[in-house]
């Protein structure tokens, strides 16, 4: 068939089961918008491209599936840049489409054109500029392709004007193939062996899971392995709802604001059994002395990220759900039956450190927005959709609101790039029409991309923002206060908007609480409306995060409240 | 420990892959000592040879992290005596009326080749591999080199006997 390079494009997309496309028009996609408009693709119209990627994030992250943009070139492709950088960090599937200027006037300093591949290179998982109109469909199918498997990212794909407008043959393809891409999903079974025996003779076991389980949707095998094994369980940030946070055998997450029976317990453990994590530096603190008297064993699907920060005994790559499942089925031919008596001493360490140094904070006559999130927790009966912020907010979601499932914490732990949680609770509303979604946001980063609660209003997508408002720069300040003697240079947010008024200007409801016995009335009113809420909290100003490990201080050597 | 390392890889010939590589090196703080690249007998396909310094784990992460790029299709480490390695220079050389003959002579022993000739210089070329062409350099060094354009190595394993 004889083919427009716009509709070629929609017959992929339709082919690669996409329903939901974030975007902004412009320019050189306006046939491409043309072709959408004829197709029952759901297209939401945000406010801002950045704003159009992080959605995608928190849809590919909500539903399991990639998460689609189409912007145009020139601003509407930069403005993208910083989303599909955190999206890069955090290993989740997008397909990004830029329109580019025509072919014949790349290179002209022409009117919007930028050269986005080269921009984006480092920050895509792969990218690509298609030449010609006979080269699209591979090209998107390809692009979905490498977007999904392997170890998941972002793909952009950059296609001049003339591409999507002139005509190709086009023949459906089936699957796509690439020589020099083979993801190894199959771990090496001699070296699961070698953990199994490794899992037999520790003393003072700790399985330590990140965001690669959840990406691989293993935590149920996550689960069956830790329960089995009877080895206690701390995630990295981007981990969270990997394992329940209700189980007597989750420690908490792990690293700078991680508990302090997580962080003691990588201190003291003879073996940590790590999945799907990078060992970020925000995990390992001091990297020389982390988990000193372990021998590591580091299941990951990326061979780059074994060795890279952390010296590892046993590397196995494979897909997390693939070797946990084998691991499970090896670890069933051995004798369980003394497990639970040999881990009495260690879970009972443990235990300890759990009763001297519980998460806590202290109740004043100002709202702790500690308070605020544990009682969001409770109202919701921790099943809502948590997205987030950065800061003091997020770290306080992370330890306060208790995950028992994977998918419902939505955050930049990576590139920790603030203004991605309410547009990334948008993504995560379209996913999950029936779910309650939540943003816990701080006064500074909601007004990053505040402006997308126009895209809410409009679309009707219910999402729920609580504001923990310390007229701060939260995080930095309690930096600045810890380690600058308390110089508050640039942090201080004399002005921001009245949020309950923005929120009414945008068609949404605003409500305001100022004192602790108004929490709760306030969010149970917020988290009933049927349509978009702006929560916000006057927090005590100068509360901060603990425990805390100082950057590059051990992970043992935490400041506690 | 810092050692030199060659490798090489075969990858797309597209463009932009290049500069994938190399942007590689950069971004992660790899170093590049030289670099060769041209078209195989595939012309789809093109061989880019690498000298980098490095430790035994960051010479790691470069062969990962190089094997994750999706264009690259094959890499190899060349290091040691199982591939043959050769580069080329071409030496502008001062050659005042007194020092015509004993270059000349130099040029012979070395069996390269004079490419160009004036009144005041030859331009020599010469390929072999490193100690071959830093010994040939140190002998032309009193003459006075002018200018020197010179490749990085390439390599190809040998065959099996
Ligand atoms: C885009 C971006 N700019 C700057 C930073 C650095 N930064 C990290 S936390 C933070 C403060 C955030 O303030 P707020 O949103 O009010 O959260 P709080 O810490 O007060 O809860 C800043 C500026 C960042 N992470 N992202
Ligand atoms: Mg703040």
């Amino acid at each position: 068939m004889i083919r427009k390079g716009s509709q070629i494009l929609m017959e992929v997309l339709q082919e690669e089961g996409v329903e939901t496309i974030f975007g902004y028009p412009g320019g050189v996609v306006i046939d491409i918008y043309d072709q959408l408009a004829k197709t029952d693709i759901r297209h939401i119209l945000v406010r801002h491209e950045q704003g159009a990627v992080h959605a995608a994030d928190g849809y590919a992250r909500a539903s399991g599936k990639v998460g689609v943009c189409l912007v145009t070139s020139g601003p509407g492709a930069t403005n993208t840049v910083t989303g599909i950088a955190s999206a890069y960090m955090d290993s989740i599937p997008l397909v990004v489409i830029t329109g580019q200027v025509p072919t014949h006037l790349i290179g002209n300093d022409a009117f919007q054109e930028v050269d986005i591949v080269g921009i984006t290179r480092p920050c895509t998982k792969h990218n690509y500029l298609v030449s010609s109109t006979a080269e699209l469909a591979r090209t998107v199918k390809e692009a979905f392709y490498l977007a999904r498997s392997g170890r998941p990212g972002p793909v952009l794909v950059d296609i001049p004007k003339d591409v999507s407008n002139s005509e190709a043959e086009y023949r459906q393809l089936k699957d796509v193939k690439l020589k020099s891409y083979n993801p190894t999903y199959q771990p090496n079974i001699k070296q699961l062996r070698k953990v199994v025996e490794l899992i037999r003779s520790a003393e003072r076991p700790v399985v330590f899971a990140g965001g690669g389980v959840i990406l691989s949707q293993a935590s149920q095998e996550l689960t069956e392995f830790a329960r089995k094994t009877q080895i206690p369980v701390t995630t990295s940030l981007m981990g969270l709802g990997a394992f329940p946070g209700s189980d007597p055998l989750w420690l908490g997450m792990l690293g700078m604001h991680g508990t302090y029976r997580a962080n003691m317990s990588i201190g003291a453990c003879d073996l940590l059994v790590s999945i799907g994590v990078r060992f970020d530096d925000r995990v390992t603190g001091k990297t020389d002395v982390f988990a000193a008297q372990a021998k590591i064993v580091h299941i990951d699907i990326d061979p780059t990220s074994i060795r890279k920060n952390i010296p590892v005994a046993i590397p196995v790559v494979g897909d997390c759900k693939i070797s946990l499942s084998q691991l499970n089925r090896l670890i069933d031919e051995i004798d369980l039956t003394d497990v639970p008596r040999k881990r009495q001493d260690w879970l009972g360490q443990i235990e300890r450190w759990k009763g001297t140094n519980p998460l806590a904070y202290k109740q004043c006559d100002l709202i702790k927005p500690q308070f605020v999130v544990e009682k969001l927790y409770e109202l919701t009966r921790g099943e809502a959709i948590i997205t987030t912020e950065v800061g003091q907010n997020q770290m306080w979601a992370a330890q306060y609101y208790h995950f028992d499932r994977p998918g419902h914490f939505i955050t930049s732990g990576g590139l920790g790039c603030m203004g991605f949680g309410l547009p990334a609770a948008i993504g995560a509303q379209v996913a999950c029409p029936d779910k309650l979604v939540v943003d816990i946001a701080g006064d500074a980063s909601i007004q990053m991309n505040i402006q997308e609660m126009a895209t809410a209003v409009e679309n009707c997508l219910p999402v729920k923002i609580v504001i923990l408002n310390n007229n701060y720069l939260g995080m930095v300040r309690q930096w600045q206060e810890l380690f600058y003697d308390k110089r508050y240079a640039c942090t201080y947010m004399n002005h921001s908007p009245n949020f309950v008024k923005l929120a009414e200007a945008y068609g949404a409801v605003g409500l305001k609480a100022t004192k602790p016995q108004e929490v709760e009335s306030v969010l149970a009113e917020g988290l009933s409306l049927p349509q978009p809420v702006i929560m916000e909290f006057e927090v005590d100003k100068e509360e901060n995060v603990y425990p805390m490990v100082p950057a590059g201080a051990p992970i043992t050597e935490m400041l506690l409240a | 420990m810092n050692e030199k390392h060659i490798m090489t890889m075969l990858v797309d010939n597209e463009p932009g892959v290049l500069s994938r590589v190399v942007g590689l090196f950069s971004g992660k703080g790899f170093n590049i000592e030289s670099l060769c690249v041209a078209e195989t007998m595939d012309s789809k396909v093109s061989r880019i040879t690498i000298v980098t310094k490095a430790n035994t784990e960051v010479l790691e992460q470069i062969e990962k992290q190089l094997r994750k790029l999706i264009n690259v299709i094959k890499l190899r480490d060349m290091t040691g005596p199982k591939a043959v390695k050769r580069e080329m220079a071409l030496i502008c050389v001062h050659a005042k009326p007194e020092h015509r003959a004993e270059i000349l002579r130099i040029v012979d022993i070395f069996r390269c080749n004079v490419v160009d000739v004036g009144l005041e210089h030859y331009i020599i070329e010469v390929t072999g591999d490193a100690a071959k062409l830093t010994a040939l350099l140190n002998l032309l060094k009193p003459m006075g080199i002018k200018k020197i354009a010179r490749t990085g190595p390439i390599a190809l394993y040998r065959e099996p006997k």
